[in-house]
């Protein structure tokens, strides 16, 4: 490893030694292990690959690297081939030695490993030809695959910690706080605050000293933006918090993340401990007279930390609980002190406008929300997994273009956007742009980046009811609005869902909805009805579906369900009878079977083994 | 060192205050009865029971704070009592009433915000969560005997570890402050959820104006009628032309 640098010269000659040292070496193969790949068998994947790379003798020729998460988690797990652009998915052990033997040896490429075109059925094998890679715009994903987490030299081939370089050298503080509030930066947080003003009002206040907070307590069902950088690229992460602190002059900085992220929490803190072992963190960063040093928190599992108030207590070893903001963290934050916090992709993204200009920057992006922003999309989409678009995407381009369209033919119903306190939008608004303003508009956030999809057998009472119960569970309580309104809408949505719903108290849901939005103190409490309030407003068909007719439009709610055999399908094979577990299948063999709906517990198990799709749900249409 | 003087206006009224002072500490000092649960002169704000919410702001552009937490601002403009916080109120009151009947000051407030209607299956929890008693403990007793556990529907109020507190000295200044101890009146509905509402008052004018016309305590009372039988807004008695 490099050693201690102390000046940007010998920054800039590391990173030339290094690429001169890595010329030789021909072929990188790459193993994404980040969480989708590792939990398909990317681990078993590199060892394989590592054992069969000094079996074969091949270190001369080849360079191996485990890296953080590529984004394309449906083709888990997924190995990169260098320079060429090859990309395998769905890659096992035992396919280790013949892509050694063949693509590195004879650089053909394997069919079968490779992305299938969905429209023309052709092998797709480059990244940049696959259409989830092509229509992204990765400014910060695309380093995940070039880097290895745990090698600090990695990240200074890629020009790693020159814009902290450069910011010491050629920028005094206020120029780097212009640029930043120049380049349009928005907090990635959710809220979107810009960033360039809270650094300048942490900057003026006159308290001492000043912190740097990165909130990386990630809690988003479905949600995994922070995690892919900060397992993936933790050096970026730490070089725009040392930018920051060198704007507003901070000296100590924290970097609070879950511990439900064991990888993260590892791989920033080795990359921690390296940035200052080279000098890039403590006394006299580069030789330079500023000074600044991290330390890692670990979060203790509480959604509502992910809140900065609540964070900062938390981080002063407090109950995390939120506190009414005046004053706000620029001004009075950790120890009463002006702190700045800044999401994982805000920090990220700093030090990519000091290299590139603010101009750039703000060449990226719509109107009012400027470069991009990574998205984690899940649920019922083709192509999961994290993904970077300019800000202003359509939601069409980002489900159909980059998501590949809903799986099995079905019809894509909406969206969920922003996390537990996000809202659901229908597929009329498929051409919305992503952006702030216009997702606040249909009444949702952006939050940090969740991007759930949803397609015709999801139904959005039960949706509603899920995220309604979070929240209920991760209100920190002390507000008597978010505490009590969100229990109380939790129960209205049990009735509609278990059938004893009434008109009336669609009303009293949506007059209650509106008051746990308005009189609670925070974020997760004044967002905490959105779930409720945008599915009320777009699905509110189903609701009345629920209440009125007694039936789940989608087949989801299992009170108002019941399973069916047609007759006319059923040949008897006995199938069905012999997986239910709960013996409500009659029928002798070759004779058609009866469900009785009494003993059903509506677990779905026949509806899956029945060779004759004989067996549906059904939901209405008298008792 | 003089103290700086900010200006703010409270229902169109232009007030002035010291720095530092809440929009409730204002609206008390010139008379505006903001209605509050968890807040009591002596302890601190804690901003709990979201009563004593306002909305601030040009029009247009207003949101809603609580007022016991938020500080006044040069240029602020207050509304206490429109039409959007006595809803948000009622709902609030609705919740505490439903949740804690047996409560007398919760009744009362209920009572006296024309809450008449309880939506909610009742429940009979015997706290608030309001924080008055661990405020009480720390701030006035210098005890810290008591504290706020667990989080969301398990959060409840206890001593350490749930063991009998070395540091209580059995004071007993938790329950003089609790508003869920005092049990209501035991009058001829108190089986009820909610108070046959021997305070009943309903502001009509607010549902005409937008705003409550009046808010010095005690409110006029003259508009008080049963239901059904509101003064047209025309012969207002609080407003004629």
């Amino acid at each position: 490893m490099t050693g201690r640098i102390s000046s940007p010269d010998e920054l800039k000659q590391a990173r030339t030694s290094l690429e001169q040292a890595r010329e030789s070496a021909r072929d990188i193969i790459t193993v994404c292990t980040g969480p989708g790949c590792v939990a398909s068998g990317a681990g078993e994947v590199a060892d394989a690959f590592r054992a069969q790379i000094k079996e074969q003798g091949l270190e001369d020729r080849v360079t191996f690297r485990c890296t953080g998460c590529h984004g394309f988690c449906a083709l888990a797990p997924v190995v990169t081939i260098d320079p060429a652009g090859i990309c395998y998915g769905g890659v096992k052990p035992a396919d280790v030695p013949t892509i050694l033997e063949r693509t590195v040896g004879a650089g053909e490429i394997i069919d079968r490993l490779v992305y299938t075109h969905p429209d023309t059925g052709q092998p797709v094998p480059y990244e940049k030809d696959i259409p989830f890679y092509k229509h992204q715009d990765r400014l910060l994903l695309e380093e995940n695959r070039r880097i290895d987490p745990e090698s600090i030299d990695d990240f200074f081939v890629l020009g790693g910690y020159e814009a902290l370089a450069r910011v010491l050298t050629d920028m005094d503080p206020e120029a780097v706080v212009q640029e930043i509030l120049d380049s349009g930066l928005r907090g990635r947080g959710g809220a979107g605050f810009p960033t360039g003003r809270k650094w300048s009002i942490c900057r003026q206040n006159p308290g001492e000293p000043k912190y740097i907070v990165c909130n990386a307590d990630e809690g988003d069902p479905g949600a995994f933006m922070d995690r892919g950088i900060l397992e993936g690229n933790p050096h970026r992460v730490i070089e725009g918090m040392c930018i920051g602190a060198y704007a507003i002059g901070a000296s100590e900085g924290f970097v609070y993340v879950r511990h439900e992220y064991p990888i993260a929490v590892r791989n920033i803190t080795r990359a921690v401990e390296q940035a200052r072992e080279a000098g890039l963190l403590g006394e006299g960063i580069l030789g330079s007279g500023f000074a600044f040093d991290l330390k890692v928190v670990m979060g203790a599992g509480a959604f509502v930390c992910g809140e900065e108030t609540a964070l900062i207590a938390s981080l002063e070893g407090r109950t995390g609980e939120p506190k009414q903001r005046p004053p706000f963290p620029a001004q009075s934050g950790y120890r009463n002190k002006p702190t700045v916090i800044n999401n994982v992709e805000t920090w990220a993204s700093v030090p990519h406008i000091i290299t590139r200009g603010a101009g750039w920057f703000s060449s990226i992006g719509s109107e009012g929300s400027k470069g991009t922003k990574i998205f984690s999309l899940v649920g019922k989409v083709e192509n999961t997994g994290l993904v970077e678009v300019p800000m202003g995407t359509t939601i069409r381009q980002l489900v159909y273009d980059i998501g590949g369209g809903i799986p099995n033919g079905k019809e894509f119903k909406g969206i969920q956007t922003g996390g537990p306190a996000g809202g659901c939008l229908p597929a009329e608004l498929m051409d919305l742009p992503i952006d702030f303003e216009a997702l606040a508009e249909a009444g949702t956030i952006m939050g940090s980046g969740g991007m759930i999809v949803m397609d015709e057998s999801t139904c959005m009472v039960d949706i509603a009811r899920y995220f309604t119960r979070f929240l209920e569970q991760e209100s920190c309580g002390k507000c008597y609005s978010c505490r009590k309104g969100t229990q109380r809408m939790r129960e209205i949505l049990d009735d509609i869902c278990e059938g004893r719903g009434t008109l009336e108290q669609l009303e009293l849901l949506e007059e209650l909805g509106h008051t746990v939005n308005e009189a609670s103190m925070c974020g997760l409490g004044q967002n905490a009805a959105n779930p409720v309030l945008s599915t009320l407003r777009y699905f509110r068909d189903e609701y009345e579906a629920h209440i009125t007719e007694r039936r789940c439009p989608a087949g989801v709610c299992t009170t108002l369900i019941r399973y069916q055999i047609q007759e006319s399908l059923c040949d008897g094979c006995h199938a069905c009878f012999k997986v239910c577990p709960a013996d409500a299948i009659s029928g002798e063999k070759d004779a058609v079977h009866v469900i009785d709906p009494d003993v059903c517990i509506k677990c779905g198990a026949c509806l899956e083994v029945c060779p004759q799709g004989a067996i549906s749900v059904v939901s209405g249409g008298g008792e | 060192m003089s103290v700086k003087t900010i200006s703010l206006t409270l229902n169109g009224l232009p007030v002035e205050v010291y720095e530092g002072t809440t929009i409730l500490e204002a609206a008390k000092l010139y008379g505006i009865n903001i209605p509050t649960l968890c807040s009591v002169e002596g302890l601190s704000s804690y901003g709990a029971c979201r009563l004593c919410i306002v909305e601030i702001g040009p029009p247009g552009k207003t949101k809603v704070v609580s007022s016991c937490t938020y500080p006044c601002e040069e240029g602020m403009q207050v509304r206490t009592h429109s039409a959007r916080i006595i809803k948000a109120r009622k709902m609030i009151l609705e919740l505490m009433v439903c949740s804690t009947p047996a409560s007398k000051v919760v009744q009362d407030l209920a009572s006296a915000h024309g809450v008449t209607t309880a939506r909610f299956r009742r429940e009979n929890e015997d706290c608030l969560l309001c924080g008055l008693c661990v405020r009480m403990c720390e701030e006035q007793m210098m005890a810290r005997a008591i504290g706020f556990v667990g989080r969301g529907p398990d959060r409840r109020i206890t001593t350490a570890f749930d063991e009998l507190s070395d540091i209580c000295r059995h004071c007993g200044g938790c329950m003089y402050i609790c508003p869920a101890c005092q049990l209501r009146c035991q009058g001829p509905s108190a089986e009820t959820t909610i108070c046959s509402g021997c305070l009943n008052f309903s502001p009509s004018c607010a549902e005409v104006y937008d705003d409550q016309q009046c808010w010095m305590p005690p409110e006029c009372g003259t508009c008080v009628r049963p239901e059904g039988d509101y003064l047209p807004a025309t012969g207002h008695i609080c407003r004629e032309e």
